[in-house]
């Protein structure tokens, strides 16, 4: 009885909040439509307004499901931090042409507009929140869009390397044997090489481009995910479940996708999690390096890499540039923060016993 | 313990030849014509490229090449390093004593803090030195070295002038490469600087680490902090520890003499691996302090489609990685004799 009235308790408190965040929601829709410069940018982009509303209701939804699980969240602030962070940027990329619009003669929304070509960045002023850089790139512009270019890369490297590290990680895991010692030979090589440096020769070989970018990195990244993958495998493979699946004659296929993977997937998602971040920096340091993203591409790393001729500032005047370093800079450093707090909140969730260490 | 060694020995062939077989693989991207660019060695020869192709077997079939290309790496044929303009061999002997240098340095104080800060949170945990390492940590984690490194650039060298780029300023270096007045017997500035007995050298080279090495410690930091940290609790909560207390020993001695050592295992372990990360560093710390090191190479190399360079860099800093790995492994099975019985 308790019990009960303690769940029904916490369950109206998450309606409440939900009613909260839904009016808050609504109002905000509501002004933007009557404000009416503001009600033309929603009108002409209803895919990025549907986005934004998708991911309202989502986050809701996650936020009011009464487990175990988001309960933790909510309790500890820096993962409660880590989820607005990432939330935030979510909504960021999803309203990108609302926020900063692509100029009618443009052909690519991913190429930052450039206001003339002078050749020193220019202090912020109005039209340009966060001032330009050097050839009069928008940095207000290059870093909205860059939170898509930066999810985009993660999503794609991580996909990739799940996927590879799934399949051979869970043979080698299962089968073990020759073949277990093949593959784990195979990611030996791969990771003989710190993981910057393979990728800058894979991208040094295929050619400078984002999408050369993103398969050095799931490239150098698929080893790691393997060999997690079959580790896990390893402690699982022996338990009683297990046996007794096989013993009732359960297939290989069966077993692993029904019994193995469950069971050994949380310590993977938590390292997806913090593989976000990794995967922006390397990233974001091939793209400073100059093998990246071309110039003028709307990309954190490539904003930063224009920021290096004007580190000394001006005679006299040694901060006289320091908006080309500061906001990309910090466009990346809150990004991978968000989602090395979430990272690490989920780990603490799911493993007490590592709890604070970290 | 030998037998440890032997086996772990006998992958490192394995690797090797993994390693060469990934770099050839890598190279069968690019055109033959662009292959046979890494021969060339002044620009007469481009009309002669055909000729080249043929010479050095570039149209034969891939085993073939990659047996001809694989003789050529073992006898230490590295090709030419357009960007280095020198055999890519020479090249890195040119480099490497200033990345040598330059990781050296970083590596005293990351283990140093690294390890005190670690213990500190342990013993004080969730005080605010535990909350004050935590917060580091993940800052640290998640700004990139690149952006850290220019920040250092613009307060400590372009506001206070303490750090300057490069390794040596210009007079020291006029003065370093006139043989009658000094001898270069290792390389390492600092250390051929008190062999000369030129001490305004020794600290000319030293300003010039600071800012890469402050940069290498940020980054590499973190690590070393978690695990020492997380060793630490989990030997705190040993029962020899608990004995120790309760015989009367005083917390200092505890520490000191019982958890530390034992903490330390998985530290020692992850020294040699921070070397390698160092490594992996060094491309982006060389870069922005424009550092004559080996980093700065390889990363200026792959810009300017310098085949040979990287890809030599790239084995090099291989070859280096794996002897660190296999060192990690070593001290692990030293000082833990579990590892060595499984």
């Amino acid at each position: 009885m308790g019990i009960l009235t303690l769940a029904t308790r916490s369950l109206r408190q998450h309606q409440a909040q939900t009613r909260s965040l839904a009016v808050l929601g609504g109002a905000l829709a509501a002004g933007a439509l009557i404000i009416p410069p503001l009600r033309e940018r929603f009108l002409q982009h209803p895919f990025a307004v549907a986005g934004f509303l998708v991911l309202v209701l989502f986050v809701v939804a996650f936020w009011t499901i009464p487990s175990d699980f988001t309960r933790r969240m909510r309790k500890n602030p820096l993962s409660l931090a880590g989820f607005t962070l990432i939330v935030l940027f979510i909504a960021l990329a999803i309203l990108a042409p609302l926020l900063a619009p692509t100029p009618s003669s443009s052909r690519d929304p991913y190429l930052i507009p450039q206001e003339g070509f002078a050749t020193d960045p220019r202090p912020p002023r109005p039209g340009h929140p966060f001032g330009t850089t050097e050839g009069q790139y928008d940095l207000y512009y290059g870093i909205v869009w860059g939170t898509r270019t930066a999810l985009r890369v993660s999503m794609v490297v991580i996909l990739i390397s799940v996927v590879i590290g799934l399949a051979l990680g869970g043979v080698s895991g299962y089968y073990g044997g020759r073949l277990d010692e093949a593959i784990m030979r195979i990611t030996d090589i791969f990771l003989a090489f710190p993981s910057l440096i393979l990728a800058v020769v894979v991208v040094a070989v295929l050619g400078r481009s984002l999408t050369n970018v993103m398969i050095a990195i799931a490239l150098v990244n698929w080893p790691i995910y393997a060999r997690l993958l079959r580790g896990d495998i390893l402690t699982v493979r022996g338990r009683d479940f297990v046996e007794a699946a096989k013993a009732m004659g359960g297939g290989d296929v069966r077993i692993i996708t029904k019994h193995i993977v469950p069971n050994a997937i949380y310590p993977f998602l938590v390292f997806t999690t913090l593989d976000v971040g990794l995967i922006v920096l390397t990233a974001a340091a091939l793209s400073f390096l100059g093998l990246g993203a071309e110039v003028g591409y709307a990309d954190w790393g490539m904003l930063i890499n224009l920021s290096r001729n004007w580190i000394l500032g001006a005679p006299g005047n040694p901060f006289a540039y320091w908006y080309v370093l500061i906001f990309p800079g910090a466009a990346i450093f809150l990004f991978v923060l968000g989602w090395n707090l979430l990272g690490d909140a989920v780990r603490d969730i799911l493993d007490p016993r590592l709890r604070g260490a970290g | 313990m030998a037998s440890f060694i032997a086996r772990r020995m006998l992958l490192l062939p394995v690797v090797a030849f993994g390693v060469t077989l990934l770099i050839f693989a890598l190279l069968q991207f690019l055109a033959p014509e662009m292959r046979a660019a890494a021969f060339i060695t002044n620009p007469n020869q481009l009309t002669a490229l055909d000729a080249i192709i043929k010479k050095y077997g570039l149209d034969q079939p891939v085993y073939v090449q990659y047996w001809n290309w694989l003789r050529e790496v073992f006898s230490g044929n590295l090709g030419w390093s357009q960007t280095a303009r020198l055999p890519v061999r020479a090249a890195i002997g040119a480099f490497f004593p200033a990345t040598l240098e330059l990781t050296i340095y970083a590596f005293v104080p990351i283990m140093l803090l690294g390890v005190w800060l670690g213990t500190a949170a342990a013993v004080h945990r969730d005080r605010f030195i535990d909350h004050l390492s935590r917060v580091f940590s993940i800052s640290f984690r998640s700004l990139p070295s690149f952006v850290w490194g220019l920040l250092i650039l613009m307060i400590l060298y372009g506001r206070m002038n303490w750090f300057p780029p490069g390794r040596l300023s210009l007079e020291a270096d006029l003065f370093v490469r006139d043989p009658s007045r000094f001898q270069l017997h290792t390389n390492l500035l600092t250390l051929d600087a008190l062999l000369n007995g030129q001490l305004w050298i020794f600290f000319d080279a030293l300003r010039h680490l600071m800012g890469p090495v402050l940069t290498l410690t940020m980054v590499s930091i973190a690590l070393l902090v978690r695990i020492t940290r997380s060793s630490m609790l989990e030997v705190l909560r040993q029962d020899y520890v608990r004995t120790a207390r309760a015989k009367g020993l005083g917390e200092d001695v505890v520490i000191d003499k019982h958890a530390r050592k034992n903490a330390l295992i998985p530290v020692i372990t992850l020294s040699s691996l921070t070397f390698v990360g160092l490594l992996g560093g060094v491309v982006i710390t060389e870069t922005i302090f424009n550092f004559p090191g080996i980093g700065r190479w390889g990363a200026f190399a792959a810009q300017q489609l310098d085949i040979p360079g990287v890809t030599g860099f790239a084995m090099f800093v291989a070859g280096l990685t794996v002897l660190g790995n296999l060192g990690a492994d070593i001290l692990y099975a030293y000082f833990d004799p579990r590892i060595r019985l499984q």
